[in-house]
């Protein structure tokens, strides 16, 4: 997946559609963050007066959802389950190593629901079980 | 000659250890040789060990392989497996597998077995009968039979469907909601992604059903983010139905009116409690909403909303095809009809395992998961997700019911099972409850918002050895509030693993200081 700069008219013309959605607000941020890979701060202002919202509400939903960044994605984006079915076949171990090695290109998960095949990582948006390091390895840009 | 028909999971779990390069290296190579062969990707059958678990339609019957891995191919197209040959990965006539044939498949019966986005193969195994006897009914007489089935929430609450049901019906409004709740966050749990990826179309029509009795007209289902693969099945299943006539202006040619939407969840726990959800669904902030008003009356936008959770509304459709009785003629005392266990974990044999409730807890441990992975004896296992109880192989005899997992303090939840081996340390297991509130809490309430972060605190002075008595009295001082003082289930219940794990293995808390860790 390709990902563009931040381009107002790119962002607009994102948002027009969701007009007649209800509830917009959490679906304009993730379709921001589909296109750009994160939430540029000018996307807060847009959203807010496309929807008629303040921009505190914007700011306010774009900083609980875990998923959603306000800057830019790392290179690899690696996700290791640490909840607790994965946490019984060695997840903590695994996520030492795996931080070790690719930093802050690693963050934690809670449940990938690939419980009966832990440890679960995803990398760059795919699912791998039973994971290790060489298969995380290979799945690296 | 017609081509040899081969199902090949593409369920995430099967991917995820490698289905999809099985799948390509099969094709590849039936290409070689010149053999036409049709590749069917099938939701999992649920004997998630034996992924990928490729099947082969010999006659009537389907033959399986599996765990196979893509070098191993070759090997099988030299044993003739096309035609069900001998090979070590041979597991037979993959119905007879003990494993599936002594489940009870009610919610679970097409999935493994339909192509997932055929709607002619939904059909012809049973689809839209029950939406189709729905349509003959009255909402009243629809709420009945649910309600008679004796049909609880499979989320985790167990409040029984069809009185839900009967508070939206009766709730005057021109404007109702059905939700459904696929906000499967629970570790341990995964029954909801798989019926959702392998068998869409029963939640839908679930779903119709449900719209129908109470007279709604639109539908979301609320999926999280981490589900990409069912995000997108059910997504096209949608547009599926849409062209097929079952969703939209006229459900399946009656003056029935209903559609769905799918919302995509943020990577938040809490928006799976079920006021979160609609805050999340209205675009906010998944925090809590206090009760009441209840949601049956003013859930969704303000107006009375039926909330699901994917397997209580993919339970329907069988409950009306086959009616009340033959559901509730399952289980037991008032947990009635089957529950989709999830064994997970540290367990040699996890999956989906739906059964009758009333199993014991050691029969599905040790009967269909067949014991730990790592092959140490069992230490303690957690049932009900990141919110219920850890209890000890000694807990092994309790039935697997709503009512006595509350009375032996602990709860069903969504049904999942996290097994772990004697390498656990309960202590650390209490500490991470505490942290998974402190991180997913929505911060409405303050026990929650704050206990969680002391009761982590307390916990790791307990880890360190430091005054073990004062620093108990204080923690079970703080569960108590958090139980009685949370405003929802994620601080209420997080005591649960807790004290628990406290009360069940009080070695991992005493005496740390000298000797472990």
């Amino acid at each position: 997946m390709t990902l563009s700069s931040w381009s107002l008219d790119v962002a607009m013309a994102l948002l027009e559609p969701l007009r007649a959605e209800p509830g917009p607000v959490l679906i304009a941020l993730q379709a921001i963050q589909r296109e750009f890979g994160y939430v540029p701060s000018q996307a807060v202002a847009l959203i807010a007066t496309t929807f008629n919202v303040s921009r505190a509400d914007v700011h306010g939903v774009l900083t609980f959802y875990h998923d959603l960044r306000t800057t830019e994605a790392p290179l690899n984006e690696i996700k290791i389950c640490v909840a607790e079915a994965c946490q019984a076949v060695g997840s903590r171990d695994l996520e030492k190593v795996l931080k070790g090695t690719y930093a802050d290109q690693v963050c934690d998960a809670f449940c990938f629901g690939n419980c009966a095949l832990g440890p679960a990582v995803m990398v760059n948006g795919k699912l791998i079980g039973r994971a290790t390091a060489a298969k995380v390895a290979e799945e690296i840009k | 000659m017609s081509s040899i028909k081969i199902y090949i999971p593409g369920d995430s779990a099967a991917v995820s250890v490698g289905a999809d390069d099985v799948a390509r290296e099969i094709s590849r190579l039936a290409n070689d040789s010149k053999i036409d062969i049709e590749i069917i990707r099938n939701g999992t059958r649920g004997a998630l060990w034996l992924e990928p678990l490729v099947e082969v339609q010999v006659g009537d019957d389907r033959i399986g392989y599996g765990p196979v891995q893509v070098g191993e191919v070759a090997s099988l197209f030299k044993a003739q497996f096309l035609h069900g040959g001998s090979h070590a990965l041979n597991v037979g006539i993959v119905a007879d597998l003990v494993w599936l044939a002594q489940q009870d498949r009610i919610t679970f019966k097409r999935v493994g077995i339909v192509d997932p986005l055929s709607i002619s193969d939904y059909q012809a195994h049973g689809g839209w009968v029950g939406l189709q006897r729905a349509l003959t009914m009255s909402g009243e007489q629809i709420v009945a039979e649910v309600t008679e089935s004796g049909l609880r929430g499979r989320g985790g609450a167990g409040f029984p469907a069809g009185i839900k049901w009967k508070t939206v019906l009766e709730t005057a409004g021109e404007v109702k909601y059905i939700c459904c709740n696929a906000d499967e966050g629970d570790s341990g749990t995964f029954a909801d992604r798989i019926l959702m990826e392998g068998d869409p179309f029963t939640l839908l029509e679930g779903m119709a059903i449900a719209a129908i009795a109470v007279g709604a007209q639109e539908g979301f289902v609320y999926i999280r983010s981490e589900y990409p693969a069912a995000i997108a099945k059910l997504s096209a299943a949608i547009l599926i139905a849409r062209e097929f006539g079952v969703l939209g202006s006229s459900v399946l040619g009656s003056t029935h009116s209903f559609d769905i939407k799918v919302r995509v969840g943020g990577g938040s726990y809490v928006c799976g409690e079920e006021t979160a959800m609609l805050e999340s669904i209205e675009g906010k902030r998944g925090v809590v909403r206090s009760k009441p008003p209840l949601p049956a009356i003013a859930g969704l936008f303000g107006k009375p909303t039926v909330i699901n959770n994917v397997l209580t509304l993919a339970s329907v459709p069988a409950v009306l095809a086959d009616g009340a009785a033959s559901y509730k003629s399952r289980g037991v005392g008032r947990s009635l009809g089957t529950q989709i266990f999830q064994l997970a974990g540290n367990v040699k044999q996890g999956g989906i395992v739906e059964t009758g409730f009333g199993i014991s807890l050691g029969e599905l441990i040790t009967g269909y998961g067949g014991g730990s992975l790592s092959g140490k004896p069992i230490k303690a296992v957690q049932i009900g997700g990141p919110l219920g109880a850890y209890f000890s192989p000694k807990n092994f005899d309790i039935p697997m019911d709503y009512e006595s997992l509350i009375a032996a303090g602990g709860m069903l939840g969504h049904g999942g099972i996290v097994i772990f081996d004697t390498s656990v340390d309960l202590a650390i297991q209490a500490k991470f409850a505490m942290e998974f509130c402190a991180i997913e809490s929505c911060g409405k309430c303050t026990p929650c918002r704050l206990g969680s972060t002391r009761g982590a605190e307390t916990i790791q002075r307990i880890i360190n050895g430091e005054e073990f008595e004062p620093n108990k009295r204080l923690l079970l001082d703080l569960c108590e509030v958090m139980t009685d003082g949370s405003l929802c289930a994620m601080g209420g219940l997080t005591p649960m693993p807790v004290m628990s794990a406290m009360i069940n293995f009080p070695e991992d808390f005493e005496n740390r200081a000298e000797g472990k860790k």
